[in-house]
């Protein structure tokens, strides 16, 4: 069997605690071919970060309960032992940190940092490590790389660290590179400038990205495909087209519908999803999403409530785990009508009835 | 207009840099507020964006008089609280309150919600004791809390709801002015569109104005009839909404408008073409000469370096006001 270049397969992430055990990923599955970009979208919590934290295999096996399989080119990253995946880490496969101050260490100059990566796995020089150090700054677009080179992270401005980490990540031409949340920190006319710069990356070195944020912005800009995640689990997959223009899961509606946008009608109401995203510990029986889903009432509640549904192909290469059998109720915004949810029994948190009080 | 709530003039905050040592000297000064105006009228609201570190949240600071601004008027009501004492402003606190970013830092983690919501009763001994619970309810109740939780901690909230006691702390004096600093930024995203919405309704019901501080240009254009854009501690176009988002006319409207990400458009396939800033903003220690964009902008000429264009419309009589020597 020929295996995509990077296949997660039933990827588990659990992390017992005193409480009980958070189930931050469960039963997880995704494939990506080189040189393309798949997004992650989901709320905090909803286990995007901790799932591609497995695959550069940064969970503490003390603490963390990692199952199921990562292909990555023909090898298997998961139980690899530690010293191969070193050899991996931050030379196959690379990450870019949301933080970009947290995730530099304010002792050392931003181009010892950015070289590390290289000299670890390269048999070069220190000579050469500093060339290829100032020659990754000037392609991610610092002014006066050879100047820059010795300065300390606090000495750059937000973008100038993120580019610095781009850098650092890119320096061994990693096949997979994994963005998490990378432009969350940014002003929007540097998140611009980074999400270009990624897209130039990617033609160049043929990298497959992972693009993890909570941004659907950022995801319709960037992203190729796109990998919805609630509570720990996958809700939907399509394509960016597919999950914007015809979203198959409830939740992926009231993403969209919740976000404000630049060309929106002048008078168009946000339609919030009720409630909150419920705890990873005690996770509801049925769909995780019911509670907050106003369509439950068209499947019947009690099937909902119960039954957790399976990841369902829809046709061209999208996938829902919802129990609705049609969902081209979703491919229309919400009508912003507070009875639809009390009719599904919601309890609606929002400001709706509030004030009408 | 007739007579604003509020009224800046020229409002300059400079933070002074101090060398290191024994002796310090002031060596320099942060102009992060360079002389901006602006009103806002009973029950409007304003909305400030820009990138960080242009001023925008010291804006909001010097309003509320969190910081006293070096030069320059704020006129509240028509009265001059710019110079005002700090006794002279004890009054003035019930009439202006602030929303802060962060749910997470800005609530007393050992005081309960009553606690936090009833503290502003208590200062300034508006409701007597008795009273306060049912008044503290009440605003729970409007926020969309549950009334009963008022003996619980901030920590046994959500994000938002945490959000929604601080706007219920900030309700509690029924303030005339609310200034909102990025309100939203720090919930998610399905978590925002419930705290807008609430701000809306609020601001309807109780006619209250807002000064609306983000970042995020699709958020204020929702919330905001008028939209002021700050670079480096200046405005540089202030508009309604409409013509802001449709014929931005200052070239650094124009870029942050087509750097920001819209659905909508990449769901029909196309991907926009987006104007691309080169490099940083500038120190604000030392800003540029004559026109402050001028280093970034692509139509930038000799007179731009010397001349500093003023704020003022494209034509006489025009809605909005542009300081560019060659808008759009």
């Amino acid at each position: 069997m020929i295996r995509p270049f990077l296949s997660v397969e039933n990827l588990s992430v659990q992390f017992p605690t005193p409480d009980g055990i958070v189930k931050a990923t469960t039963g997880l599955s995704y494939s990506l071919e080189r040189g393309k970009t798949l997004g992650i979208v989901g709320e905090s919590g909803s286990g995007k970060s901790v799932s591609s934290s497995a695959l550069l295999g940064l969970h503490r096996t003390s603490n963390a309960q990692v199952s199921g399989e990562i292909w990555m080119d023909g090898t298997e990253l998961l139980g690899l032992p530690e010293n191969d995946m070193r050899q991996l880490r931050g030379n196959k496969v690379a990450m870019i940190f949301q933080d970009p101050l947290s995730a530099m260490h304010p002792y050392y100059t931003v181009g010892d940092q950015i070289g590390e990566a290289y000299r670890a796995h390269q048999n070069v020089t220190k000579k050469e490590t500093r060339a290829r150090t100032i020659e990754m700054l000037s392609r991610v677009g610092i002014p006066q790389p050879d100047r820059r080179v010795d300065d300390y992270p606090h000495q750059f401005s937000g973008g100038m660290r993120q580019r610095a980490m781009i850098a650092m990540a890119l320096i061994n031409d990693p096949a997979l590179l994994i963005a998490d949340e990378p432009t969350t920190a940014l002003d929007v006319t540097v998140q611009a400038q980074i999400l270009d710069l990624l897209q130039d990356l990617q033609r160049e070195f043929d990298t497959a990205i992972i693009l993890i944020t909570h941004d659907l912005g950022v995801i319709a800009e960037v992203a190729d495909d796109v990998l919805v995640m609630y509570a720990g689990r996958a809700v939907e997959y399509g394509t960016t087209k597919q999950l914007l223009t015809k979203p198959a899961m409830p939740y992926t509606r009231g993403l969209i519908d919740s976000v404000p946008n630049v060309n929106d009608p002048l008078d168009r109401k946000l339609h919030p999803i009720p409630g909150n995203p419920p705890s990873l510990l005690n996770a509801p029986t049925g769909c995780a999403f019911f509670p907050r889903c106003e369509f439950s009432h068209l499947v019947g509640r009690e099937k909902c409530a119960t039954v957790m549904p399976e990841l369902t192909p829809v046709g061209d290469g999208q996938f829902k785990r919802c129990h609705l059998p049609d969902s081209s109720v979703l491919y229309e915004p919400i009508r912003v009508d507070p009875t639809v949810g009390a009719a599904a029994g919601i309890q609606i948190e929002t400001s709706v009835e509030a004030g009408n009080r | 207009m007739s007579q604003a709530l509020l009224e800046v003039k020229d409002l300059q905050m400079h933070f002074p840099l101090k060398s290191r040592g024994i002796i310090t000297r002031t060596t320099g000064h942060v102009k992060a507020v360079d002389g901006i105006s602006f009103s806002i009228g009973k029950g409007q609201a304003l909305g400030l964006v820009g990138e960080s570190g242009c001023g925008k949240s010291t804006t909001g600071r010097l309003v509320t008089r969190l910081y006293k601004p070096t030069a320059g008027e704020i006129s509240f009501e028509g009265e001059d609280i710019a110079n005002a004492s700090e006794r002279q402003l004890r009054p003035l606190r019930r009439d202006i309150q602030m929303i802060f970013q962060d749910p997470y830092t800005s609530l007393n983690p050992r005081q309960t919600v009553g606690e936090i919501i009833g503290a502003p009763l208590e200062i300034h001994k508006l409701v007597p004791r008795q009273g306060r619970l049912r008044r503290v309810q009440e605003l729970l109740e409007i926020v969309g809390l549950n009334p009963e939780h008022y003996s619980r901690y901030p920590h046994e909230f959500s994000g938002g709801q945490r959000q929604r006691i601080g706007i219920a702390r900030a309700l509690t004096l029924q303030p005339k002015l609310l200034v909102a600093d990025e309100p939203v930024s720090a919930l998610d995203v399905s978590i925002q569109a419930q705290v807008i919405n609430l701000l809306q309704d609020l601001q309807r019901e109780f006619d209250i104005a807002f000064l609306f501080i983000a970042h995020d240009l699709a958020i204020v254009r929702h919330f905001c009839p008028e939209i002021a854009v700050m670079y480096l501690g200046k405005i540089v176009e202030i508009a309604p909404r409409e013509q802001l988002y449709s014929h931005p006319q200052h070239p650094y409207s124009k870029a942050l408008l087509s750097a920001s990400p819209d659905i909508a458009q990449a769901a029909l396939g196309g991907r926009r073409e987006r104007i691309r800033l080169a490099g940083d903003v500038p120190s604000p220690v030392n800003p540029p000469s004559g026109c402050r964009f001028r280093t970034r902008c692509w139509k930038a000429q000799d007179i731009c370096a010397t001349v500093e264009p003023p704020l003022q419309p494209t034509v006489p009589g025009a809605p909005g006001q542009v300081a560019c020597h060659f808008p759009e």
